[in-house]
């Protein structure tokens, strides 16, 4: 999956480092560093990340949804 | 197919055929913006490189740090964008008054509009003896990060970083991470200056020293000297001290991708191609053309705000507005043009801090800390021109930025006569300490012929970098 | 109605079940003059505008002229402001220090990894369902989850809550200005209440600082970062503020989260098919229906002008998040829930510095609460709509909720 942030944006609440900690790294106290070509098993966790995003700076492909999109946020 | 009236720029819009040069950040947004505003015509994307569009501000920090590799970094995509891809040709030549585009495989492309996009790219070192020898690095391409990833890893004993804007003092910051020796050569007082001024770019020198870089201002590389076999192993510094190294990273800047317009009659130049606040290309003459528009790093546009200078910005989010804005207007017509009027901002990640700035700092006589300590790197602050907020820098204080936003936008005065929370002890003007700009200039250099006004036109001449 | 008495009407508890008329009304004055001289901000970009001006306080030893409190350092010297009273560069340094155990830079997994232990407690709650044809949402479910959660984090024994409930009822209430004739009545009471918490967790403190276990208290105890460890009084401040704000903002956000999908079956259905929606529906549900609808304790540093209306220097200002949400300048059709709205910045959580800070943990007990409700509670059917509301105005939420069940899936 890609996905870029607009660090533009970004002011550092780092929702996405809570949510998705293997795909989105704070660098200090406000520094985002990302993973821009995640594994689709961190789907679950990137979509998470992304709607919380406070300044919604999170772009995933629009056009590559994977086919675990359907999991579904079940708790395994 | 000219698109000046309504009913024309509709059927423009419906069946007309677009070109886009520059495949990267800028082109690929204006792409989508084209489809998602209902250009249902053809589009062609031509890039020089031969990968989709990838993101490059991940290459001098996450991909030298050897978190993501170099060619992990592709865009993701909006919307589809049905697209004719010519990658990896580059485009050599342009014929404005025919509509087409000649690529370096010899084939043409002919357009009703087109859009350039080609970006910048590193400026490489000035000798081209010394350029090819092995461990001399640029960085700008997925390919450049990789070749640069791959000797760093190995584990150079020194590495040495000419430069100390931006990328060098994001490429000392990976080194330290990564546990390697680094040296940075800045012709400044200090790392920054040019973007940041002195008085900001002694906080980051301090940044550099505390991680253990070694930190030389006031010199130059004179030479970098190779070993028989080719490979890179001294640099000569202009203070006449010489350091072993394997591994030279030159971080001068860029210069735009401008080269396959040159005797199009475009006001195209090394600091890019000159166009209106609606993206239109000017031509060489300063008159603003119809069919062609320029978008992200290699525009220069005027922004109101900023004396109706032309601004040329290397700034990610201004490569995203300005494809927007150009996308927009190349299937509108009239009052529904828009101008890019985004001010202008950037981030850099450096030494675990995050710098930001909105506005433009170099457009600036005077400066004020307004929020935090200088001495602790957080802080958020004020620049001004002529008694107006032009610019904000905040060290890991993003949240703040907004406000300093609307300062700008409102042309609010300054100094700011207002208390914030946090603020230092004394509050006081002082000087940003930006560099003579009489130092050595990269530009290109415009003169005028002919005598009367009929005749009259401009000419570019070589710049003399 | 005049713009200067909105902010009575609006605490007043007969607007509690619906205030979003009143927000609308309020909302063409963006910025209204109260006759107590509060300042009432409801407009999003305004808000939104003040929650990132470096001259608005958060810290209300700013109040100025009639609004001043000359008690206010002799209160704080018994137990210190917690870091949502006070301004950078304090705030800034208790956040980083509170942050270290729970989140990034230095905890960046730990939120994450409670997800297992989250699905256990929620399990187990609706598992207490059995044989009940009717359930309180709130008193079955909503409350008992995060107190469960919040005491697990801090280290506080979950069969204390006895010796913590009263005093935090307390001070829940004296956020309620509305329902406090004297005000000096009302501070003192929190203050009381504040202080009675502080003893309670000042226990755990010193517990843990002869034998440290592996939460969130013994870590701020032990921690060691840059920023060296809180005093012992921050310490009990920033536990005080952790409990409180880790399950009485919750319980809403789970409540007003049933009560929203029981309204809207059609989302409730395809919530139990797809439960992937429930990342938008707990964002769209923080806009719609915000757990915290006021934020009535910032202070302007300087006068400023905002809307066209002078503020003065040391003015309380009261910023109405429930009804920011709903401004139509900002989002399209706002008085319609939609779990699947696009470039939803709501104001759930606030923004700014002072942005929620458990906001993370919040989201997950919210998605895997509403998850599990709808895919377990069989034909679940409101008993009474509106149902019963708290009498707070700021921490609004049902204070019960009565519903119907058929049984429960395994």
């Amino acid at each position: 999956m890609r996905l870029v942030v607009d660090l533009t944006r970004c002011q550092g609440y780092a929702q996405c480092a809570f949510l998705a900690p293997d795909v989105f790294t704070m660098h200090g106290e406000e520094a985002l560093l990302y993973d821009p070509n995640p594994d689709d098993a961190q789907w679950d966790r990137v979509r998470r990340a992304a709607a919380a995003c406070p300044v919604q700076a999170i772009l995933v492909d629009q056009t590559e949804i994977p086919a675990t999109a359907q999991e579904g946020t079940h708790v395994r | 197919m000219s698109a000046d009236g309504p009913e024309r720029a509709h059927a423009f819009k419906k069946g007309g055929h677009i070109v886009i040069v520059g495949a990267s950040l800028a082109g690929l947004r204006a792409a989508e913006t084209l489809r998602e505003e209902g250009f249902t015509g053809s589009l062609t994307m031509i890039g020089d490189e031969p990968d989709q569009p990838y993101d490059r501000p991940p290459l001098s920090k996450q991909v030298l740090l050897g978190m993501v590799p170099a060619e992990h970094t592709a865009l993701p995509r909006r919307r589809e964008i049905d697209a004719d891809w010519r990658l990896g040709v580059p485009a050599i030549g342009l014929d404005l008054d025919a509509h087409r585009v000649r690529l370096a495989d010899g084939q043409e492309i002919g357009f009703d509009r087109l859009l350039i996009a080609t970006g910048v790219r590193a400026r490489p070192w000035p000798n081209e003896n010394e350029r090819d020898l092995d461990g001399v690095f640029v960085l700008r391409t997925n390919g450049d990060a990789a070749r640069l990833r791959r000797r760093l890893a190995a584990r150079p004993r020194r590495v040495l970083v000419i430069g100390a804007g931006f990328m060098g003092s994001e490429v000392a910051s990976a080194c330290r991470e990564l546990g390697l020796e680094v040296t940075v050569a800045e012709r400044g007082p200090v790392p920054l200056v040019g973007a940041l001024g002195g008085v900001i770019g002694s906080v980051v020198a301090r940044m550099h020293r505390e991680h253990g870089v070694d930190l030389r201002c006031r010199v130059t590389v004179t030479a970098l000297e190779g070993d028989p076999s080719g490979r890179l192993r001294r640099a000569h510094l202009s203070d006449g001290t010489a350091i072993d190294v394997d591994a030279a990273v030159v971080c001068l800047g860029s210069i735009g991708n401008t080269e396959w317009l040159a005797g199009s009659g475009l006001a195209a130049g090394p600091r890019g191609v000159a166009c209106d606040a609606g993206c239109r290309a000017f031509d060489v003459n300063g008159i603003v053309t119809d069919d062609v528009f320029v978008a992200g790093d290699v525009a220069r546009a005027p922004n109101p705000l900023y004396e109706y200078n032309f601004l040329f910005l290397e700034h990610w989010g201004n490569a995203v507005a300005q494809a927007e804005v150009a996308g927009h207007n190349m299937i509108s017509c009239g009052s529904a043009r828009r101008p890019h009027l985004a001010i202008p901002a950037f981030w850099s990640t450096q030494f675990g801090v995050s710098i930001r700035s909105v506005g433009v700092p170099t457009f600036a006589d005077e400066m004020m800390v307004m929020q935090g300590s200088l001495e602790e790197r957080r802080f958020v602050a004020a620049y001004g021109h002529r008694g107006r907020v032009t610019a904000a820098v905040a060290f890991d204080q993003a949240k703040w930025l907004d406000f300093y936003r609307e300062l700008i936008m409102a042309a609010a005065p300054f100094p700011p006569s207002f208390v914030p929370v946090d603020r230092p002890p004394v509050m006081r003007s002082m000087s940003p300490e930006f560099p003579d700009p009489a130092l050595p200039s990269h530009g290109a250099t415009v003169t005028i012929t002919g005598h009367l006004p009929n005749d009259q036109r401009v000419v570019f001449t070589p710049a003399r970098a | 109605m005049t713009p200067d008495t909105m902010l009575k009407r609006i605490t007043d508890y007969g607007s509690r079940a619906d205030p979003y008329p009143l927000y609308a009304e309020l909302r063409k004055t963006p910025v209204a003059r109260q006759e107590d001289g509060t300042y009432v901000v409801s407009t999003y970009w305004e808000i939104h505008s003040l929650l990132h001006d470096p001259r608005i306080s958060s810290d209300r030893r700013n109040l100025a002229g009639p609004w001043a409190d000359p008690d206010i350092e002799e209160e704080d010297a018994t137990l210190p402001p917690s870091m949502i009273r006070l301004d950078p560069p304090a705030h800034d340094r208790l956040r980083r220090q509170a942050m270290r155990p729970f989140g990034p830079p230095h905890s960046p997994e730990y939120v994450d990894s409670l997800r297992p232990e989250l699905a256990g407690i929620v399990g187990g709650l609706i598992d207490g369902f059995e044989g009940k044809g009717q359930v309180d949402i709130v008193d079955d479910f909503a409350y008992p989850f995060p107190v469960t959660v919040i005491c697990r984090i801090l280290g506080v024994p979950r069969e204390d809550e006895p010796r913590f409930r009263d005093w935090v009822d307390l001070l829940v209430s004296t956020l309620d200005l509305a329902a406090w004739d004297d005000p000096a009545e009302r501070q003192r009471t929190a203050q009381r209440a504040r202080l009675e918490l502080g003893r309670f967790l000042g226990e755990l403190v010193a517990a843990r600082s002869r034998k440290p276990g592996d939460d969130m208290v013994s870590a701020l105890v032990t921690g060691h970062g840059p920023d060296g460890p809180m005093s012992q009084l921050e310490l009990i401040s920033t536990a005080v503020l952790l409990l409180i704000a880790g399950h009485e903002t919750t319980v809403n956000l789970i409540t007003n989260g049933m009560l929203t999908l029981l309204r809207h079956p059609h989302v409730l259905e395809r919530l139990r098919r797809e439960p992937e929606l429930a990342v938008g529906a707990v964002e769209e549900l923080l806009r719609f229906e915000p757990p915290v609808h006021l934020l009535p304790q910032r202070v302007t540093l300087a006068d400023i002008e905002i809307a066209g209306v002078l503020i003065p220097k040391g003015a309380p200002m009261t910023l109405v998040l429930g009804s920011g949400n709903r401004d139509p300048l900002r989002f399209d059709d706002p008085d319609r829930f939609d779990p699947e709205r696009r470039d939803n910045q709501h104001l759930g959580f606030g923004s700014g510095i002072h942005t929620c800070f458990g906001a993370p943990l919040a989201r997950l007990e919210g998605q895997i609460a509403l998850v599990e409700l709808a895919r377990r509670l069989q034909n679940p059917r409101l008993v009474a709509d509106p149902p019963p509301y708290r009498q707070n105005p700021v921490l609004r939420g049902p204070r019960h909720l009565l519903v119907e069940i058929d049984g429960i899936a395994p």
